[in-house]
């Protein structure tokens, strides 16, 4: 059943290129053509972010006296600019990666329960808050955790140092918990509704008849959830994460205002420390002269295609896993 | 680079096209020392961008210009020195706001921006950076700028550390650990703070002074004066910096810090104008970029100055008209009163009278 339709629907998907994509009437012509502008125009806007950033960052990146991708000092703006991207690289995958594992199994339970096991009001009204944290602006993220949240994570912090400290993790002291952690779970909650609500739509388009199927052979609902909902939602649920995973990475203002910095690169997520390119950029950006700016504008560049490179990854993921349905 | 020069042509065109029409009703603002009296009042919008720092004198001196000049107006974007400078030298701003001088590579463009006249560095409002921390059981902590030095350069390392007790005898001080906080992000305050190291203790501070704080030193970065200040009241054992509002509105302690003439002085916009008193103009003519002297026999020591850039001739007419009423407001007596209130230093009266003849002597 499940690969039938799903055959039916790769067929559907990849059959238009081979079938004849107008009729050759005039609407369909118009219609024709403005797609593959759009399209068109994408790939344009997109090569033109590219060409401007190599653009401005040159400049910055000639002059620069230490090796751009292992140097972990920023200076860029001395007499003798140096400055290199290793630590805000470093920064900014470990607190996106920590936010992702964070959220990741949250957001899928809150899709499960609002798909399976809410009464239908709630569900609806649940959907509705949890999309609804997707439109608080990242600043006011920010504001929250740094006069709210934080304060609670230097009890957290004090407990995990206390009696784990002895764990490679942890130890070490922060004031106010302002921690590459504390940024980490601010970003989760960010991410939370991205994923949540992708999975949700994804866990809605399972087939009545799989789910029916189950509940026949005498499955519980747990096994349903297990047997015919999961494997069905994968794909989905992965390029959700990823989505989510491409906000954290970008994620700018409420990283800066939380996260406190400090030199090198450690992986000790209590300890301040840390950096991200966006955070970095928001911080420096106002105050940056020439160099800076082209320093700034490069390591911009690196994210950029960092976050390309995560959304190919999340592309072939997907391509693959639809194959296993 | 060939559409802002396009844009610029098309800006001068309009302006010009707009000074013609309204000719002969706005030729009265040769400076009259009133500042703006409404005589030389400028009923028109200009827009305006760069430090932080002096963010809030901006806003007040916004609305006192407004209740002599209604209808006219400063469209101050706080976006920091580095793009308020960038943007006076694209020509989207009248004038900009820079806690530091130009710097000589930054000189010839904005002197290209003004065409016909230089672009001149005018200080505006100076500020005490406030030395703050949080220890229990010390109120009165004395700091010589040796000891600031080895606290931020991580040597020195605990609360009863024989530096700090040398500077505070008598007082008893607990074993605490020092964290000492600093800002994240590049500011005037960090610029200020670092020059003031190097120039008074440079046996301890090893570092460049700077916008960035030196990594190399160590320490917990937080983002702006308020995480800072924050920070600060978060932890026990902390010190930091930022500029005095911040540590009057969060009720934080405040150090005493050591002068040029061996006093411990307490922080205060008063004391800030004292030591600002002794700076010298290191500018040519009407430019009139200062070097602080951060060992001033008088007042408090840590201080900042932030700058007004603008063009000394070259504007079209009715922005040059209006940044002059403007700034001949924001540099009179009255314009500077407000500032201590705010925890700003007026400029002291040697610097002001400067500031007011160059002023005068926009066109």
């Amino acid at each position: 059943m499940t690969s039938d339709t799903l055959e039916q629907g790769a067929t559907r998907a990849r059959g238009g290129r081979g079938r004849k994509l107008s009729t050759g009437r005039l609407g369909d012509r118009l219609f024709g053509i403005s797609a593959r502008g759009s399209g068109i125009l994408l790939l344009l806007i997109i090569a033109a972010i590219a060409v401007f950033l190599v653009a401005k960052a040159l400049p910055a990146l000639k002059a620069d006296k230490a090796n751009f991708l292992t140097s972990q000092v920023w200076n860029p703006d001395a007499a003798e600019p140096r400055f290199g991207i290793l630590q805000l690289a470093f920064g900014t995958l470990l607190s996106s990666l920590m936010a992702l594992l964070l959220a990741t199994p949250v957001a899928i339970g809150i899709a499960l329960f609002i798909a399976f096991y809410s009464p239908r009001k709630l569900a609806s009204g649940l959907g509705y808050v949890v999309d609804l944290l997707a439109a608080v602006p990242s600043v006011v993220y920010g504001l929250w955790g740094l006069q709210f949240f934080v304060p609670k994570m230097a009890s957290v912090a004090n407990f995990l140092n206390g009696n784990f400290g002895w764990i490679p993790l942890f130890g070490g002291d922060s004031v106010g918990g302002q921690s590459i952690l504390t940024a980490a779970v601010v970003l989760a909650i960010m991410i939370l509704p991205i994923i949540s609500s992708i999975s949700r739509e994804v866990f809605f388009q399972v087939p009545q008849a799989n789910v029916e199927a189950a509940l026949a052979l005498g499955a519980t609902r747990w096994e349903v959830i297990r047997m015919a909902v999961l494997p069905f939602g994968r794909s989905g649920m992965v390029s959700a994460a990823m989505l989510g995973l491409g906000r954290a990475l970008g994620e700018t203002i409420a990283v800066a205002m939380v996260l406190s910095t400090a030199a090198g690169i450690s992986l000790r997520i209590l300890k301040p420390g840390g950096n991200t390119f966006a955070a970095n950029i928001a911080n420096t950006f106002g105050m940056a002269g020439n160099t800076g700016r082209g320093a700034l504008i490069a390591s911009g560049l690196v994210l950029f295609v960092i976050t390309l490179i995560v959304n190919m990854l999340a592309r072939a993921i997907v391509a693959r896993r639809k194959e296993f349905v | 680079m060939i559409g802002t020069r396009l844009a610029a042509l098309g800006g001068v065109a309009l302006v010009g096209a707009l000074s013609l029409t309204a000719c002969g009703s706005d030729d009265n603002g040769g400076g009259s020392g009133k500042p703006a009296a409404s005589g030389d009042c400028v009923k028109s919008t200009v827009n305006a961008a760069g430090s932080s720092a002096q963010a809030n004198a901006m806003s007040e001196w916004i609305k006192g210009y407004q209740q002599s000049c209604a209808g006219a107006n400063v469209n101050y974007n706080a976006s920091g020195s580095g793009a308020g400078v960038q943007a006076f030298t694209g020509g989207q701003v009248a004038f900009a706001g820079s806690d530091s001088a130009l710097k000589p590579e930054e000189h010839g463009p904005a002197d290209a921006r003004c065409k016909t006249g230089k672009a001149l560095d005018l200080p505006m409002v100076g500020g005490p950076i406030a030395i703050i921390y949080n220890l229990k059981g010390v109120d009165n902590l004395q700091l010589t700028p040796a000891t600031i030095a080895g606290i931020f350069a991580g040597k020195i390392k605990t609360w009863n550390d024989p530096a700090l007790a040398k500077d505070n005898s008598g007082v008893k001080l607990p074993a605490t650990p020092i964290k000492p906080l600093h800002r994240s992000d590049d500011s005037g305050t960090t610029d200020n703070l670092t020059k003031f190291l190097l120039a008074t203790a440079p046996d301890a501070w090893k570092f460049p002074g700077g916008k960035t704080f030196p990594a190399a030193a160590g320490g917990q970065g937080l983002k702006g004066s308020d995480g800072v200040s924050t920070g600060i009241k978060q932890g026990d054992g902390t010190i930091g910096y930022a500029e005095l509002s911040y540590a009057t509105n969060g009720k934080l302690q405040t150090a005493k810090v050591q002068n040029g003439a061996g006093d411990f002085s307490e922080v205060s916009s008063d004391a800030a104008s004292k030591a600002i008193a002794g700076a010298q103009v290191s500018g040519q003519g009407n430019d009139l970029a200062l070097t602080l002297d951060y060992k001033a026999k008088d007042g408090y020591p840590v201080v900042l100055v932030t700058y007004e850039i603008a063009c000394e001739k070259g504007l079209p007419k009715e922005q040059a008209d209006f940044v002059k009423s403007f700034l001949t407001y924001t540099s009179s007596q009255q314009g500077q009163s407000i500032l201590s209130g705010l925890g700003y230093a007026p400029l002291p009266d040697s610097i002001l009278t400067k500031v007011q003849a160059a002023v005068k002597g926009l066109s």
